[in-house]
């Protein structure tokens, strides 16, 4: 972002008359820079590296066209805008778990593209069709410093279990090539496999077969798949992508992993909500889980051994542990780091919390080479917070994407400020 | 994961029934002409005896605005009996080392399903919504809840000691709440409030209209709720006027005064016209709580809280001025199109206008267990638009607060002496989210403490081979 978009948004809160203390805040730390305004110096941040280089305090990170070049002490770089962290932390961009941002506005059917309602396996339906980046939902999301997040389909009662194709985006709009298939699975999927959740390996096992054998389904043959889903469900399975699987039973769970290791399968599990109970097996498998730090209840009989210490125990058997919300509903995923917080508070050491929403989803989905971690080479995807990331007190201060510094802006900024100055004289009404 | 949205938590919060309820027709004959029996359903809850409790040395909100560093809190039979420095500790009392804790009054969520939509949730156990007619105002929510959901032992873990249980959205008026301290026990009426005020449960906007309107039934439009909500209030104005007639005949002596025919429905909103009844309004839209404000005065009654309204930020003042609090959620938004200008400064924002009633509200067995944490976020937005809340203040959001708006106020909601003893020891500052409930009282009882972990206290998690090793 070139230092005249900057002093755009001074001028934006300053027409307005509200909420400038932020906005002013942001740009007084950024200091006039030179010709070169494709170079960002952050000064003086506790650097969360997510590498083994671990937490660097009182450190500089360079910034130069979009990538991290450069990281230490007492940098400089000329022309570069200077930032002055004073010592906050920096984290690579939170990841938003799985989501329908960008293709569910709100309820209505005008604006939910998520699911695909035929009645027929479409491994091929592809929702990044319908991604919209331009949703008010990113927006919100992204100034809360969440920078990418795994927008997989969603099922509905015409669905099937194979939901479609969904991928990693980043939260300035820019898509990725890591592609993840979608597969729900257990008793929330019991009503689109004919009413048990035996059919649904059945089902499974026969695309499975389908697109093994492409060349030898004749036509006429009963089938499952289309030509073109046998084409890509054939490419996940040859490891195009990561399929994901939605599970939460132990026993459901289990079965997963035994089909997984016979066909060859890579896969990674959401939900997992009795995911300690087969935590060895898990780790064996070198399964990584997406959990919910907040299921403790158990909310159906697939999830009586939901427990706050699910994370903890997961990731003390050594499985990767990422984190997603309980729900697929786009509009609140800023409060994934909220969930990470509260796995601190039942076992989770921090850094691990922070790497479940950080580097794990970034090695899991196949873009830590842009995302995920703050070191050389990165691509520049930071924020700098206002304290604990993972604090409910903390805000984002600053969100890099690319290296270009975000608007401070959303559509529920706008609203505030319309409404804070009535707060203000007393004339809210 | 849930993405079959219409099977999950939304049910709640929109009110959804396909999949939710499932529900036979009311027996509307079910009305007696008998004379009303008060209370006939009356607490049994009775805390039991123990010995006093002191925390000495701790933080002290009050939940009046007041923090107390390095104070002590004393609860002498069920009651708090002083806040302050250095108390002198009974005989017998039990000493709680409160060195870099923080206490609190036990937190009050207004706005829960537990019990009515409890976990595990399957069909069977959908108890909320009465979606087989727009207006059940005679049902009440206490005749569903289910005390062995695991649900209220997750929110004691949370610091929560009170909490409304109120009917789903679906309906104009949905029937009565019911106000429980978070106690164990086989049935409902020994975990009833004492004395506390039952509530009415209404609901604006998007659920009724959508529950009944694609039942091609009334109402289908927001007109079609105000006009809904108004005959009722014009049928209950006259069954009071009739019994008001009936009394006065009896007290003359007129042999051929006839007793008026006793109408459940009409029982409830009699109970809001005479201000027995509080109202607690499920509303969204800032034009809509206006709409409902002034029918209100049309019919002579008052609200005592709206719930959810994510856009009560664009009337702080007119809630204010109207006594009216806003039971609101930290950062729920656009989840549906009447709640997409939902902000998350909207707390923040009605907690600073004068006589302003800010309450933090969960719908949520999850947020439930983190309202601490809930008002935490929006004091942090509040903070950064320049409205400082300092935490002495924020925690009557989640307290006292609560607790006038549920009419209980003068038993709970606060460390004053007097009080029931419903307190918090917390390890630090509550408004982390690293925080956590350490020891919990109710009326003066030890119902949680983390140090000493119990088996769960619901029956339904009993012999649960994949819940062993699991408190929820």
């Amino acid at each position: 972002m070139s230092r005249r978009d900057l002093g755009s948004h001074l001028t934006m809160a300053k027409h307005r008359g509200a909420v400038a203390s932020l906005v002013l805040a942001v740009a007084a730390t950024v200091a006039a820079g030179g010709a070169n305004a494709e170079s960002v110096l952050i000064r003086n941040a506790t650097v969360h590296t997510m590498t083994t280089a671990g937490t660097l305090k009182g450190t500089d990170v360079l910034v130069t066209d979009g990538v991290v070049t450069d990281i230490g002490t007492s940098l400089s770089a000329s022309g570069a805008q200077v930032i002055d962290a004073k010592g906050q932390p920096l984290t690579p961009g939170l990841f938003g778990g799985m989501t329908h941002v960008g293709i569910e506005e709100v309820l209505d059917p005008t604006t939910e593209d998520q699911a695909l309602e035929m009645n027929e396996m479409r491994p091929e339906f592809d929702v990044m069709k319908a991604f919209n980046p331009e949703s008010s939902t990113l927006g919100v999301a992204r100034i809360g410093g969440i920078t990418f997040a795994a927008i997989i389909p969603g099922t509905d009662e015409k669905s099937t279990i194979v939901a479609g194709e969904g991928a990693i985006v980043r939260l300035d709009g820019g898509t990725t090539k890591s592609r993840i298939l979608f597969v729900e699975l257990g008793s929330d999927a019991n009503e689109i496999s004919g009413g048990t959740r035996a059919a649904q390996f059945m089902l499974l096992r026969q695309a499975i077969l389908e697109a093994r054998n492409q060349a030898a389904i004749a036509e006429g043959d009963e089938r499952l798949l289309t030509p073109l889903g046998r084409k890509v469900l054939r490419e996940f399975i040859d490891g195009a992508g990561v399929i994901l699987f939605d599970v939460d039973r132990a026993a459901d769970i289990r079965q997963v992993l035994a089909f997984a290791q016979a066909e060859k399968l890579k896969i990674a599990i959401a939900g997992a909500a009795e995911g300690w109970r087969v935590a060895a097996e898990l780790a064996a498998a070198k399964v990584p889980v997406f959990v919910d730090p907040f299921e403790n209840l158990p909310d159906s009989f697939d999830s009586i051994g939901s427990t706050l210490e699910n994370a903890a125990r997961l990731h003390k058997a050594g499985v990767q542990v990422g984190f997603t919300m309980g729900s697929t509903e786009p509009h609140n995923i800023r409060k994934q780091r909220q969930t990470a917080g509260n796995a601190v508070a039942h076992g989770l050491p921090w850094d691990a919390a922070l790497a479940a929403i950080t580097r794990v989803p970034a090695e899991v989905f196949a873009v830590a080479d842009r995302v995920g971690t703050i070191e050389k080479g990165r691509r520049a995807d930071l924020v700098l917070w206002s304290g604990d990331p993972l604090e409910v007190t903390s805000l984002a201060e600053q969100v890099f994407i690319d290296g270009k510094l975000q608007s401070p802006r959303s559509r529920q900024t706008e609203l505030r400020d319309r409404y804070l100055e009535r707060i203000r004289s007393n004339t809210a009404r | 994961m849930k993405h079959l949205v219409k099977l999950g938590w939304l049910c709640v919060a929109l009110g959804l029934v396909a999949g939710c309820a499932k529900t036979t027709k009311p027996d509307e004959a079910a009305a007696q002409a008998a004379e009303p029996v008060a209370n006939p359903y009356p607490s049994t809850y009775k805390p039991a005896a123990g010995p006093p409790t002191l925390i000495r040395s701790a933080t002290v909100l009050t939940g009046t605005g007041t923090r107390l560093d390095n104070a002590d809190v004393l609860v002498v039979d069920g009651r708090i009996s002083a806040v302050g420095p250095s108390l002198q500790a009974p005989a017998g009392a039990r000493i709680v080392d409160g060195a870099g804790k923080w206490v609190t009054p036990g937190l009050i969520d207004v706005h829960s399903h537990l019990g009515v939509y409890p976990s595990p949730s399957v069909q069977a156990h959908s108890d909320g919504n009465e979606a087989t007619g727009p207006v059940t105002a005679n049902v009440w929510a206490e005749h569903a809840v289910w005390p062995q959901d695991p649900g209220f032992e997750a929110a004691l873990e949370g610091g929560v000691t009170s909490m409304q249980i109120l009917p789903g959205s679906a309906n104009l008026m949905g029937g009565r709440s019911v106000v429980l301290k978070n106690v164990p026990a086989v049935t409902y009426q020994g975990m009833k409030f004492p004395g506390a005020p039952q509530g009415l449960k209404m609901a604006c906007g998007e659920n009724p209209k959508r529950v009944y309107g694609t039942r091609r039934q009334f109402p289908g439009t927001r007109m079609g709720n105000v006009a809904g909500y108004r005959a009722q209030w014009v049928e209950a104005s006259e069954y009071l006027r009739d019994i008001g007639e009936y009394e006065r005949k009896k007290k003359e002596g007129n042999k051929d005064a006839k007793p008026v025919k006793r109408d459940l429905r009409l029982d409830t909103l009699a109970g809001v016209l005479k201000g027995e009844i509080l109202v607690h309004h499920h509303c969204y839209r800032a034009d809509e709580m206006a709409i409902v404000l002034d029918m209100a005065k049309e019919f002579g009654y008052r609200v005592s809280a709206f719930h959810h309204g994510v856009e009560t930020y664009k009337i702080a003042n007119l809630l204010a001025e109207n006594g009216v609090c806003g039971a609101l959620w930290a950062d729920w938004w656009g989840f549906k199109m009447e709640s997409y200008d939902g902000i998350p400064e909207n707390l923040a924002f009605v907690d600073a206008v004068p006589n302003g009633c800010a309450i933090v509200h969960s719908d949520s067995s999850e947020g439930i267990q983190r309202l601490n944490q809930e008002a935490a976020k929006a004091a942090t937005h509040g903070k950064r638009a320049g409205l400082e809340i300092p935490p002495e203040r924020l925690i009557s959001w989640v307290t006292s607060n609560a607790a006038r708006s549920l009419g209980i106020n003068a038993q709970t909601g606060s460390l004053e002496a007097g009080k029931m003893g419903d307190v918090v020891v917390w390890n630090r500052d509550p408004f982390s989210v690293y925080a956590l409930a350490e020891l919990v009282l109710v009326d003066g009882v030890v119902q949680y403490e983390r140090a000493k972990p119990t088996p769960p206290r619901s029956d339904f998690l009993l012999g649960q081979p994949a819940a062993a090793g699991v408190t929820p």
